[in-house]
């Protein structure tokens, strides 16, 4: 492999194993010095590398940089005084040289760690996601500004400022204690599904961005469900919605960003082994009796990897989508709640609980309207198609939108 | 917004009389009523449902076996909804399925705890 696609390989891959591995070892005070010891890693192995060859083991080579980085920083440092000597001593060989331990298990318990950390709901929820962004998935500040859409002195700032309030407050690097997981665990798992959704249903980047930001929220997911005091029924309730979803990627966005709606999807293109695998960790997760919105969620996006319109189908969705909302209230499940009303009682019916609903400043609440006069009043679908389209801010959505009209348009002509 | 409990109340011994296919159906008309509410963000808390069985203390050492067993009519549940006035929520008690079974629904606005 050519040294000009190994380097950002390696970058995505190990950026964020030492990365939680220094955090953790110099505390939170220090987690801005362990990310740029790690970037100085990468930078030199990109100047050497360039002058000299891609050493045998690239890995082996950037742990190795890394580790005599840290030590250096330690050596110089209060803390080397503080923890490290006092870790030493208790060491069964206790030399002078002090090992960095860059091990699979600690490299797993360290970004576990992190994600406990970093998932705290003293800073915003876009910053926790930013950090993890940068943290426990190795982006770089340039791709997390892709990613929201922002410039980034803004991510700077934001990640400067989080990291201060975490230092503040002296947030520990630990896990939970077992019993404490249970409850803390809840904001990893809103992290989480903020960083997946984040990347399938903000329109306006990238196919490739999105994609990616999909990917690093299940593989955290993933970290969750393989740890035996994380394996927790709602981690996999969570994993099993996001294997759903992710399963109709390449169906619901075309190469160029448009969006696809669910009845116009290539079912041929929905990703048979991601639903497998959703429904594998639905009934891991069907045990114990907490029911999570995570759990009907995930049922839900079961429901729709069904690829026949049954009633049954549409019965059972409009079931999940009122307990769901009896657990925890949000707009779109309120909207999708009345579409599956439509599908099920009938448009009139669904049209009158959607005017009790009271979001007429939502585009999608008109997009809905629009769909469900579509049958029937042509001139009112319209109206509301048209309102959908002024209230949009994403481009990819007006597309979709604007092609409905013209489609009810050419009807009446 | 003012939250107002919305309280149920039928016959206590309706429940003999109904086919497991008619609870069914209830339950799937009840469940539909409260997501109704709950779509429009209007639930607080489905609150809980009480059973048949209970009784009711008295001065005097006075435990009666059925609670109020002579009106015939029982507290048998209620939900906590929050609406801008009476009649709102007297509108949406209105849709109550309980009403078809010959129950009704007490609305009755919830006085905030100061402190």
């Amino acid at each position: 492999m050519q040294q000009k696609e190994l380097i950002p390989q390696l970058y995505r891959n190990e950026f964020r194993k030492m990365a939680a591995v220094l955090c953790r070892l110099f505390g939170i005070e220090h987690i801005t010095i362990a990310e740029d010891i790690v970037s100085d890693t990468f930078l030199l192995a990109a100047e050497t590398w360039g002058l000299k060859g891609i050493p045998e083991n690239p890995v082996a080579w950037l742990y190795t940089v890394a580790k005599n980085k840290a030590k250096d920083f330690l050596r110089r440092n209060d803390i080397y005084n503080e923890k490290v000597t006092l870790a030493i001593q208790h060491a069964a060989n206790a030399k002078n040289e002090f090992e960095i331990d860059l091990s699979n298990t600690n490299i797993v318990d360290s970004q576990l760690q992190m994600m406990f950390t970093i998932c705290n709901p003293c800073i915003p929820p876009e910053s926790q996601v930013g950090l993890a962004l940068r943290i426990l998935c190795g982006f770089s500040i340039d791709e997390i500004a892709d990613a929201f859409l922002t410039k980034k002195e803004t991510i700077n700032k934001r990640l400067y400022r989080a990291k201060e309030k975490l230092k503040q407050l002296k947030v520990k690097i630990e896990m939970p204690h077992e019993q404490e997981i249970g409850s803390r665990i809840d904001n990893v798992l809103t992290t989480l599904y903020l960083l997946f959704n984040e990347g399938y249903f903000s329109a306006g980047r990238n196919s490739k961005i999105r994609k990616d930001l999909c990917l690093e929220a299940m593989r955290l997911a993933y970290m969750l469900v393989e740890n035996k005091t994380t394996n927790k029924p709602e981690v996999c309730a969570l994993l099993s919605l996001m294997c759903f979803h992710a399963s109709r990627f390449e169906a619901r966005i075309k190469p160029d960003g448009e969006l696809v709606l669910y009845n116009e999807q290539d079912r041929s293109l929905w990703n048979k082994e991601l639903i497998l695998n959703g429904k594998y960790f639905l009934n891991k997760g069907a045990t114990g009796s907490t029911l999570s919105k995570y759990h009907l969620e995930a049922a839900i996006a079961f429901w729709h990897t069904i690829e026949i319109d049954s009633i049954e189908k549409w019965e059972n969705i409009l079931s999940l989508y009122n307990k769901l909302l009896i657990i925890e209230y949000s707009p779109i499940a309120a909207l999708n709640r009345t579409y599956a009303l439509a599908r099920v009682y009938g448009n009139d019916t669904a049209i009158v609980e959607a005017k009790k609903l009271s979001q007429d400043h939502n585009h999608l609440y008109h997009s809905l309207l629009g769909e469900l006069f579509a049958l029937t009043d042509n001139k009112k679908a319209i109206e509301h198609f048209l309102l959908a389209a002024k209230l949009t801010r994403s481009d990819a959505d007006k597309k979709v939108i604007l092609k409905k009209i013209e489609k009810l348009n050419q009807k009446v002509s | 917004m003012k939250e107002f409990a919305l309280l149920f109340r039928n016959e206590s011994n309706v429940g003999s009389e109904i086919t497991p296919q008619q609870m069914e159906l209830m339950s799937s008309k009840w469940q539909h009523w409260v997501g109704g509410i709950a779509a429009q963000g209007k639930l607080v808390s489905p609150g809980s449902r009480l059973g048949f069985n209970g009784r009711v203390v008295q001065p005097g050492d006075n435990v009666v076996q059925r609670p109020y067993a002579e009106i015939n009519q029982i507290l048998s549940g209620f939900h906590v909804i929050k609406t801008s006035t009476l009649d709102e929520a007297t509108e949406i008690a209105n849709d109550c399925p309980i009403l078809s079974i010959g129950g009704s629904v007490e609305v009755r606005e919830i006085i905030p705890m100061n402190n």
